[in-house]
């Protein structure tokens, strides 16, 4: 793969997994309310 | 309206089905293609930008005002449309909300239920011993009804919608979430089986010419980013439409989903959760499996010249018996079955809001709204099923599935920004809220979404030929036969412009290269120029003409039926309009305008519908004073 591409791939998927993984982690974290 | 306590059973329930409502086919298979042909890596950046300000604030107003609504006791979009626009015209823009799901669940089944057929065929090891040529010819006879008209397509589809419909009649928490709770984990197990696989098939399966075909050349090829196309126009609409698309934004599927939501508990966070892991499968997994795989076995240029919708089907069981009988059916079933929970979770949603609404209005049980909404489904679906060649799916998913959800996003955009207002449009929001939105979103909701959203409309009302918008302008503005205007007036059909005729005339320009009396085949091929690159024939670009030869190229082959009297001859030359054959034709035009009555048939039924509950909401109202 050229560093272009290489460098687009991670960035993208890498900032999309994490922000997906970060709110269902805030769901997960959340007491429910009453 | 209803005073149903039905709600979601659990928070994670809620998030998994409203995620699986917006994971479809297109994640998988429209995205990477749109990504290819729309400047590779560099596609992505004004992809997320419209999925920060258009597809992130609709996700809040549409869930918000489901919420709104079910407090209410309206769970579909007709009376929560009516209700926040304080004007009755308002319900019938909400009308898009049931008309949508009811014709897109329709031929959507029918895409569900090939991925049943497959898994089933994958399981039986039909594809193990076929060729590319000949599994692509096996789906070609899949969806023809030479054999009888009560085949394995229909048998597969009644299946798949009785499968919805029963889920469906169990109710929120005993069908739709259960389905999802166990559908959207399993999916996202497939996806990431698959792109490993994909990412580490090696080159061994290289075609001939390309011995350094494998996984990683179809991924650069998709990653590689082509930063002038972000100058072009094309791009940037491609972008916003896509994700238009593939939250399933404009649907009503979601207000109906959101409308079971308790009034306390939290929508925003909520929404980014499910909205996220649409992208997420859509821009991780979905970038991974079809595009690598295909590189790998197929090379480059085949990718180029095939990426498309059908290579699902055509292509990938092929790909899969690759990898031997054990691998190779997990890895089918895998694919799949992936497409079929992409698929269910979607369809399931598109039955709930007319549910909602005929309990809601009507007093239906749950069962017997769903029980109906199968009914009509099926009737609406039929003619897909059986005239699929003619068109009729196409048209269902050019008017239902594109321009019905742009008129009606563009419609609650405007009446939750404007009419009802932004201001109290975020207190709404807001609410209950786990996450404070700031009031940075609002001038983005009341002015930046509703003008991306009227230009994706301009954009597919006058498309430019060739979808080529810097040369627009240039070339006189000539509109392309799929935008609006042209499919209005059937731009796209050059000859056999009437229902019924006694002569069929050829679509395109050519030479008659065969002519079978027997088979009543016609065969009408055109030169091209090709020219010879490492060894393989291409087709020639303007930049290869000079190294460029002339042959000729198969362009159409028609079939006649028997007692058809061919009228051309081998060596003719021929054009659109010049008759080929002479007996009694029914064209595709009669079936086109057919499927765009029966689309306007079932929108002026949903609107009786809504009207016969107006009525009954007013004397309800006058017997209670």
């Amino acid at each position: 793969m050229t560093t272009a591409a290489l460098i687009m791939l991670i960035t993208v998927t890498g900032s999309v997994t994490a922000i997906t993984v970060y709110f269902f982690w805030r769901v997960l974290k959340t007491p429910p309310k009453e | 309206m209803s005073n149903t306590n039905e709600s979601w059973g659990s928070r994670i329930g809620l998030i998994l089905a409203m995620a699986g409502n917006a994971v479809g086919l297109g994640n998988f298979l429209r995205f990477p293609v749109q990504a290819i042909n729309n400047g590779g890596g560099a596609f992505i950046i004004p992809y997320l930008i419209s999925f920060l300000v258009m597809g992130i604030p609709l996700l809040w107003v549409e869930w918000s005002m489901g919420r709104y609504g079910g407090v209410r006791g309206n769970h579909s979009t007709p009376f929560i449309f009516g209700e926040m626009g304080r004007h009755s015209f308002w319900k019938y823009f909400g009308v898009f909300g049931i008309f949508t799901n009811i014709a897109v669940a329709s031929y959507y089944c029918y895409i569900e239920s090939w991925t049943m057929s497959y898994t089933y065929h994958t399981i039986l090891q039909t594809f193990s011993d076929m060729t590319q040529q000949n599994v692509a010819a096996f789906f070609d006879e899949y969806i023809s009804f030479e054999k009888g008209y009560f085949n394995e397509a229909v048998i597969f589809y009644l299946i798949c919608l009785v499968l919805n419909t029963w889920i469906l009649s169990k109710g929120l928490t005993g069908g739709v979430e259960k389905v999802a709770k166990i559908g959207m984990p399993l999916l996202i197990i497939f996806g990431i089986f698959l792109a490993y696989k994909g990412l580490t098939l090696g080159s061994s399966g290289a075609p001939a010419g390309c011995i350094d075909c494998d996984g990683y050349l179809g991924l650069n090829f998709l990653w590689e980013p082509q930063f002038s196309s972000l100058y072009d126009p094309k791009v940037w609409l491609a972008a916003a439409t896509q994700i238009f698309f593939t939250l399933s934004l404009g649907m009503g599927s979601i207000h109906c989903y959101a409308s079971y939501v308790k009034y306390k508990d939290d929508i925003a966070l909520n929404s980014m959760s499910a909205g996220w892991m649409n992208e997420f499968v859509e821009v991780v997994l979905g970038a991974a499996i079809v595009i690598p795989i295909a590189a790998g076995y197929l090379g480059l240029d085949w990718v180029k010249e095939n990426a498309g919708f059908s290579m699902a089907f055509k292509t990938m069981p092929f790909l899969f018996s690759k990898w031997g009988i054990v691998i190779g059916t997990f890895a089918g079933v895998a694919w799949f079955g992936l497409l079929f929970f992409a698929g269910i979770t979607s369809s399931l949603a598109m039955g709930t809001p007319w549910m909602g609404f005929m309990e809601d209005e009507f007093k239906w049980s749950r069962s017997k709204s769903a029980w109906s909404f199968g009914l009509i489904t099926l009737i609406v679906g039929l003619p897909t099923v059986y005239f699929f060649h003619k068109g009729v799916f196409d048209e269902y998913d050019y008017w239902a599935g594109s321009v019905g959800l742009m008129v009606f996003a563009l419609a609650e955009c405007i009446l939750f920004a404007w009419i009802f207002g932004v201001n109290k449009g975020f207190e709404e929001i807001n609410k209950g809220a786990d996450m404070k939105i700031h009031s940075f979103f609002k001038p983005i909701l009341k002015y930046v979404t509703p003008a991306l959203l009227i230009l994706i409309f301009v954009g597919a009302l006058v498309t430019p030929k060739g979808n080529d918008w810097t040369g627009a302008i240039k070339n006189g503005w000539e509109l392309d036969p799929s935008s609006i205007i042209g499919k209005i007036s059937n731009k796209n059909y050059s000859a056999n412009r009437s229902y019924f005729a006694d002569e069929f005339e050829s679509e395109v320009s050519g030479m008659v290269t065969s002519v079978d009396e027997n088979k009543k085949e016609v065969r009408i091929s055109e030169l091209k120029k090709f020219f010879v690159e490492e060894g393989k024939i291409k087709i020639a670009k303007e930049e290869n003409y000079s190294i460029a030869f002339d042959s000729l190229s198969p362009v159409k082959t028609y079939s006649f039926k028997e007692g058809s009297n061919i009228l051309i001859k081998k060596g003719d030359q021929v054009s659109p309009g010049t008759p080929l054959a002479k007996g009694s034709f029914v064209n595709d035009i009669f079936y086109v305008d057919l499927s765009r009555l029966v689309l306007v048939a079932l929108f002026a039924f949903i609107c009786f519908v809504v009207f016969l509950a107006t009525k009954k909401r007013e004397s309800t109202k006058l017997q209670t004073s």
